[in-house]
């Protein structure tokens, strides 16, 4: 069990924030730059020592102020893959991974090396110089080296955001799989709730040095605490005014113009939170069929396709998101300036007061 | 229409006149004696003194500049705390001092009747007018070179790569010498060739605080200083020694710097 508490200020702003990370899971620190999550993974590690805190592993206590306690990084065995990788350009590849093992005989550590780097599949680069890789055998050379000498904890800053969006997703999968077999805490720092949401067992969003709230992806995405997490989950956000609705339901009077349910219950100003995929377009004035409750009229800003769907911007008048299919597209025949209904259901909208 | 149309022209002609004033006497030090003259004179003994004692005084000055150097950058790169820009700049302040300055600072300071002169005296050192002096007046006037160089190098290893030698167990020394110092080495070696050349140059520092003695004091610019009237061959010749080795230096130093930007910018 990693345990993290801090307490300092910093350039304009308090970090305040403490965590808990059993062994064998993957915490991820998620929020905005400039959040502070990258700072307590320095802390962490011990490159960044703050006014107050307390940093434990397991039994063993590495920063206490308290107590005028503290560890030199160099003996708190924590595995840190830096944002940038930060792998030494004036090593081969073998020897940044064997850069930290100590003890072993030299014959020995070259094998050792080898055999990590096996293991993400790049033995063939041993010998290259880092600045020769891409972005993501780079990542692997990073995770192998920070793994060799067996540390107790594992700590990532923003591992995949230095990758391009093909090698993202591969890399994202092999870390996933590293981060279950590893078996130590590790604490994950990114700024996409949906990394976070992949590669942490739980998330803790952190928003100006305080952590807003933690609990699994699914928790955070359909209970968000705020409108701040809710908008960070990647939902639409509308704000309004709630009051009592037809049949034990709760209706907003949206700012701007329009009417939504929600089974959530609140009253006085509201954020709305739905996600794009629970909501589905028709042609203007349909809203006769089907169980859902919301409706409201739109005009098609933007059409984007992300893959194999397709986000449609609107405004309604407060600006919403759909992702829908490319099929669905081209049945409506959907562009921009084209006016629609868009819908969804009051068990999908959360409310949470602001 | 002609408008601006001298501007180009004015350049080429500007810089023609900077080239051929900047290089024409280095050009005249090899023309004008034949090169056997120049080598015949080269085997004057006196003139082999001088280089020999050049060569071996410019070489402890470096040792001493590297040894005390090297660590002092890397705290002026690393660390950062009050009046750290005035510690910059006071060990920059040689770069400016005129030599002349320097020598008679070196005399009232570590000099026989200097502020410290009479401890180092009794601790049985003789610097002024002794080849030591020489070793001390080069170390002063060189040393800058080498610490804006280094400094500058070590600045520019990505703090990240320290930072991670520190998470895979290396102590702050470890970190020192297996990551900073071999990151660091071209833009620390460029810095060396340039305080190299600086030292291999020294004159008025030395002269004034460790005098002309042959085969003690006089390195190599002294020593064209004082067959200049008697014997303008010699002169030549050791003056053209000089400048190939600060050629090869000023080149040296070129390459070096190239290397490490295209390193950086990878």
């Amino acid at each position: 069990m990693l345990r993290v508490e801090a307490c300092t200020a910093l350039g304009g702003f308090e970090l305040d924030a403490a965590l808990a990370v059993p062994a064998g899971t993957c915490l991820a620190l998620a929020g905005p730059s400039g959040a502070g999550k990258s700072t307590l993974l320095r802390i962490a590690a011990g490159l960044l020592r703050p006014q107050h805190g307390r940093v434990t592993c397991g039994d063993d206590v590495w920063l206490d102020t308290a107590s005028r306690h503290e560890l030199a990084p160099e003996l708190r065995a924590c595995g840190y893959v830096f944002q940038d990788y930060a792998l030494f350009g004036h090593m081969a590849v073998w020897q940044n991974v064997a850069y930290g093992l100590r003890g072993v005989a030299r014959g020995e550590r070259r094998r050792r090396a080898e055999e990590l780097l096996a293991r993400f599949g790049i033995a063939q680069l041993a010998d290259e110089r880092p600045r020769t890789l891409s972005g993501g055998e780079r990542q692997r050379v990073a995770l192998a080296r920070a793994l060799a000498p067996r540390p107790r904890v594992l700590l990532l800053d923003e591992p995949l955001s230095a990758l391009d969006a093909r090698t993202r997703a591969s890399a994202s999968r092999e870390l996933a799989g590293v981060l279950r077999e590893t078996g130590v805490p590790a604490l994950l720092v990114t700024h996409d709730f949906t990394e976070a949401a992949v590669l942490g067992d739980r998330v803790a969003v952190i928003d100006g040095g305080r952590i807003v709230q933690q609990g699994t992806a699914g928790e955070l995405a359909a209970a968000p605490g705020s409108a701040f997490i809710a908008d960070f989950t990647g939902a639409v956000v509308l704000t309004g005014v709630a009051r009592g609705g037809p049949g034990d339901l709760t209706a907003v009077d949206l700012d701007g113009g329009g009417v939504a349910t929600s089974t959530d219950r609140a009253a006085g100003p509201v954020a709305l939170s739905v996600h794009p995929w629970e909501i589905s377009l028709g042609p203007a004035g349909a809203r006769a069929e089907g169980s859902a409750q919301n409706h409201l009229d739109a005009e098609v800003v933007t059409v984007t396709h992300v893959g194999n769907r397709v986000r449609v911007g609107l405004a309604a008048p407060q600006p919403l998101v759909a992702e829908i299919t490319g099929a669905a597209v081209g049945g409506l025949h959907l562009a921009p300036g084209m006016r629609v209904t868009a819908t969804w259901k009051a068990t999908a909208t959360r409310l949470v007061s602001v | 229409m002609t408008r601006g149309r001298w501007f180009a022209p004015a350049l080429v002609v500007a810089l023609a006149v900077a080239l051929t004033f900047l290089t024409l006497p280095v050009v005249a030090i090899f023309v004008r004696t034949s090169p056997g003259n120049l080598v015949a004179a080269l085997d004057d003994p006196g003139v082999l003194d001088a280089l020999w004692l050049s060569l071996r005084t410019t070489l402890t000055a470096l040792a001493i500049i590297v040894v005390v150097g090297t660590p002092a950058a890397y705290l002026l790169a690393t660390r950062m705390f009050r009046g750290h820009a005035l510690v910059v700049t006071l060990v920059e302040l040689p770069l400016v001092l005129p030599p002349a300055v320097a020598g008679v600072g070196l005399l009232v300071a570590v000099g026989p009747g200097g502020i410290i002169g009479a401890k180092i005296a009794d601790a049985g050192v003789r610097l002024a007018l002794e080849t030591a002096g020489v070793v001390v007046a080069l170390t002063f006037v060189a040393a800058p070179f080498f610490i804006r160089g280094a400094q500058a190098a070590f600045a520019a290893v990505e703090r990240s790569w320290l930072e991670a030698s520190r998470t895979l167990g290396a102590s702050e020394v470890r970190t020192f010498l297996r990551v900073a110092v071999p990151a660091a080495a071209p833009g620390m070696l460029a810095g060396l060739a340039l305080a190299w050349g600086r030292a291999v140059g020294e004159f008025g520092a030395t002269l004034i605080f460790a005098g002309s003695f042959r085969g003690r004091t006089q390195t190599a610019p002294l020593a064209i200083y004082e067959r200049l009237g008697t014997d303008l061959d010699a002169a030549l010749a050791l003056s053209a020694v000089l400048v190939a080795v600060s050629g090869a230096l000023l080149l040296t130093a070129k390459l070096l710097g190239a290397r490490g930007v295209v390193r950086a910018a990878r």
